[in-house]
Formats: structure tokens, sequence, C-alpha cells
């Protein structure tokens, strides 16, 4: 019986990382999220038969109330959300992890040894993911607006995490009592909060996979104390394959990961100047802008999460589809961190059903913006600031941008005179060859679509 | 079980095959992947069971109750946001070849 039950945790592991192997390509990434369904089930089954099922009233209802609460919220949450959605449920892989340690400390199961030191830095792990993540979670949502920080966040942060370790070395020396593990895991929560409340919106991507990466690394400690080698094998995995993305993210945004979660560690920078002061917004009415584009040879669209949030990119392709009827020859331009993730903007676009050949990333548009006659920037900010390249005290400096500003002509679509996502002035904007339609995405591009057919 | 040096194998190989999996990922996969993976590490809910079923006191019900409901949404939000991301760009992909 045993020997059955334990190759069923095989056959799971290697559903798993079959699994996410076939989702590295986009031709069988379809198949490779139903290996790793499959292998989950089986693990599932599995374990139902293994433990005998006690509690298995409370067992089921915890999974039946889990299981229908995130597939509502994970079927109706927008596409322009799923940044955070991936974020929440994070989250809850990293309480997961953090509150089996706390059963099995609880009930003082003398493991003894390796794995009990594994599974208490586990909880550790986790439950700073799961705090993290929440945070992560508010901040994307749009409920927490700016970088929270105050002078004296990195002494406190530096003593909630010595005590935090301090703690979970008393909890493995077998001070398991519940005051001590109390303590243990609100320090963990707190230094998931403190550590994330700096940092800012542009990050985020980093953080949460990063996050992501931790919970992976946790639950397989929560293995190592379960004595489960599928959570062992699975939780390593993403773990592992999850720091890799956080690092080629960081890189895409010209970070070190350090730079990026050491914000509650260091002293708060000064806010940093732009030398965007005094500079005007020259507006520019929708039939100007569309004789712009109509008589234009190229023009290069940048899209941001600007033209997301408005679910304008339907719009934008039909005005795509009007200036390539006139012979315009129009391409998209994606950042690597457009959206609130790597790859998210190219998400959004093949929901509008924008063709593949009509996008290109940055290294390939960049050359070719000197030939283009116009830079239409809809919704994007961060991705286009000529800041990253000329001023070296600016919070993006060094970041690969899309070089918009070396076009004929800017235009940009955009509501007011605000910020980005990071919160730094662009002086794209008030570039000499730059025109703003002061219009939300949708409205603008609606506008241009019915200038065009009169220019 | 798994103690000494078999741990250490199992944890550096399936740490090794993780790198390989990720490593030439085309961009424009990366916000699925980062959710696969994260419904990949689902399978706490394994854990969280298995804590549930040996849980006896109140207390340890009640962790064991939370442990299980959040690894239950990890698991099926991963999968369901997952799959929504993917089902979009196969239609773009049978739309533009």
């Amino acid at each position: 019986m045993s020997f059955v039950l334990e190759t069923g945790y095989l056959v799971a592991a290697v559903l798993l990382i079959l699994g996410l192997r076939g989702m590295s390509s986009p031709r069988t990434a379809h198949r490779g999220l139903t290996w790793v369904g499959i292998g989950m089930v089986v693990a599932v089954l599995v374990t139902f038969i293994r433990t005998g099922a006690g509690n298995i009233g409370l067992m089921l209802t915890a999974l039946v109330i889990g299981g229908v609460l995130a597939a509502v919220y994970g079927r109706q949450v927008p596409m322009t959300a799923m940044p955070q959605g991936v974020a929440l449920f994070n989250g809850m892989g990293g309480g997961a992890a953090g509150a089996i340690a706390a059963v099995e400390l609880v009930g003082g199961a003398t493991v003894g040894g390796a794995p009990l030191v594994l599974g208490v830095l586990g909880a550790l792990i986790g439950t700073v993911s799961f705090a993290g993540s929440g945070v992560a979670f508010t901040k994307l949502q749009g409920w927490m607006r700016r970088p929270v920080r105050f002078p004296a966040m990195p002494m406190v942060n530096g003593a909630v995490a010595l005590v935090a370790v301090a703690l979970g070395i008393a909890v493995i020396a077998g001070a398991q009592m519940d005051p001590v593990l109390g303590a243990y895991f609100a320090a963990a929560v707190a230094l998931g909060i403190l550590v994330t409340l700096p940092i800012g919106g542009a990050d985020m991507p980093v953080v949460i996979s990063l996050y992501n990466a931790a919970t992976g690394l946790a639950v397989a400690f929560e293995g190592y104390l379960l004595n489960n080698p599928a959570m062992v094998i699975a939780g390593t995995v993403v773990g592992a394959a999850g720091t890799l993305l956080t690092l080629l993210m960081a890189r895409a945004m010209h970070r070190s990961v350090f730079q990026v979660v050491g914000a509650g560690f260091r002293a708060p920078e000064a806010a940093a100047e732009t030398g965007a002061e005094g500079g005007l917004l020259k507006g520019i009415e929708p039939v100007d802008a569309a004789i712009q584009l109509g008589y234009a040879r190229k023009v290069v669209i940048i899209p941001g999460y600007g033209m997301a949030v408005a679910q304008a990119q339907h719009k934008v392709w039909e005005l795509v589809q009007r200036l390539e009827e006139r012979g315009v020859e129009v391409r998209f331009a994606i950042h690597p961190v457009a959206g609130r993730m790597p790859g998210h903007m190219n998400v959004l676009l093949a929901e509008a059903g924008v063709p593949y050949d009509m996008v290109a990333d940055l290294e390939t548009i960049n050359p070719e913006l000197p030939q283009a006659d116009v830079a239409l920037v809809i919704g994007a900010n961060d991705v286009v600031n000529p800041s990253a390249r000329n001023v070296p005290d600016s919070p993006i400096y060094g970041m690969p941008i899309i070089n918009a500003d070396q076009a004929r002509n800017v235009l940009v679509i955009k509501r007011g005179g605000g910020q980005g996502f990071s919160g730094v002035e662009n002086p794209l904007f008030t570039a000499d060859h730059a025109r703003v339609l002061f219009r939300d995405a949708l409205d603008g591009a609606s506008e241009l679509v019915q200038a065009l057919k009169q220019v | 079980m798994i103690e000494g040096f078999v741990a250490l194998y199992i944890f550096i190989l399936a740490a090794f095959t993780g790198y390989e999996i990720i490593s030439r990922v085309p961009e424009t996969l990366h916000t699925p992947l980062m959710s696969g993976a994260n419904f990949a590490h689902g399978i706490v809910v394994v854990g969280a069971m298995v804590a549930l079923s040996h849980a006896h006191t109140p207390a340890e019900q009640a962790l064991g109750f939370v442990a299980v409901l959040l690894a239950a949404m990890n698991a099926v939000g991963g999968y369901v946001v997952t799959e929504r991301m993917l089902r979009m760009f196969k239609s773009s992909q049978g739309g533009g070849e």
C-alpha cells in the first residue's frame, strides 16, 4: 500500500516538472498547465488515502470554501489586474506554508534535527511572503498609492529581522511554547509588511516574482518537516525557477534584486529632481493629431498601463487598421515591463486581437525610432522617460527605455499632467516636438478614429 | 526517509531542474509562467491536508483549517488565472500564423 502511495507522489512530482517545462514555450504551454493540474489532483488523492482522512469534515469544508472563493475571483478578475491576482494567490501559498509549520510546532511533533530547522525557516519565509504579497496586492490594486517610509525605518526593520531570527532559534532550541511561537509568527508578519511598504510601484513585478520564489522555497522546507518528497521537489523547482525569473526581470529594469528588496533597510533618498520643472505640456486637438498620423509613413505605438486600464486596446487596434488602409506602416513597441509585469502587455494586446508580427520588443524597435514620423504614446510613462538615459540622480536612471523622444514627432494621449506609476516627472511630455491629447485612452483613440475619416 | 545527504541531493537536483526549465523562456510568457509556477507551489495543499489530519486540539484544528483553506485558494486560483491567460495566447497564435 505504502509503495502505491509513494509511487503516486513520484508521478505527481514528475508531472509537475514536465508541466512547467511545457509552459516555457507558447506552443505547449496549455498542455503543460494541464499536466501540472493532473499531478496536483493525483497528489491530493494520494494524500486523502494516506492520512486516513482525520478531521475529514473540516478538511473538505476548507477545500470547498477555498476552492470556490478562488475560482470565482480568478474567473472574474480582469486581465489588467492579473499581477495583483498572482500576488494574492501567491500570498495564500506562503500563508499555508506558515500555518502548516504552526500546526506542527504547536502540536510539538518532535521531529528534531534538520527537518525542524528547515520547518522553522520555511515558516519564516512563508509568512514573510504571505504578508509581503498582501502589501503588494493592496499597492497594485490601487488601495495604497505611495511608497511608505519613515526616517527610523532601516533601524526598525533591522531590529524586527533580528528579533525574528532570535525567536526562530529559540523555537528550534525547544522553546515551543505558545507565546514564543506567537511572537515568532508576529515578527515574521511585521517583517513582510515593513520590507514591502517602501518599495515603489515600478519595482512591484520584481517583488511579486521574488515572493513567488520564496513561497516555493517555504513549501519545500515544510516538505522536509512533513517528510513529503512531492512538496520538497515541486517547491524547490518553483523556488529555483522563480529566483531566475526574478533575476531576469530585475535585469530588464537595470536593477539588482538587493536594490529593490533593500529599500526598507536604507535611509530614504532625497526626492530626485528631474529637471522637468517649468516645462509646459503643449496640447493638441484630435483633428491635428489625426493629420499627423494619417500622413505619416511610419508610426510606432507605445502602449502602457493607461491604455489597458481604459480598455482601449480594441479601439487602438481599430485606429491601427484605419492607418494601415491609408498605407501607414504601424508597429507596436513593447517595453519588457510595460503593464504591471513582464509580458503583461503582450497578454493584453493578444486579447484585443493584435497579430504577433506587429509587436516589437525594445531591442528591435529602438534603432527604428529615429526613422519614425510619429511615436504615439498611449498611457505609458516611465518606459519612455528619457531621464532614465540622461539624469543620473533620477530613480529610474539606467533603466532601458523605448526611445520615443527620437521620433520626429511625439503624440501623447494622457488625461492630465500627472506622473507615472513610479512618481517621476517625464521631460518627454514637455519636449519641443511633443504634443499631448488630453484624453482618457479610450476617448482619445475613438476621437482619432473619427477625425481620421475627415482628413 | 529524507535525511542528510539524500535530502541535499534532492534539493540540489530539483533546484537545477527549476533553473534549466526557465533559462530560455521568451519574455512574452513571463507573466503566464510566473502564474503557472504560482499554481505549482499549490502542492502545499497536500502538506496542509496532512497537518490538519493529525491536528487534535481546537487550536491545532483551527490552524490546520486555515492552512488547507489558504492552500486550496493558492492551487485553484493559480490554475484558473493561468488557464485564462494561456487560452488567449493560443487564440492569438492561431490568428497570427
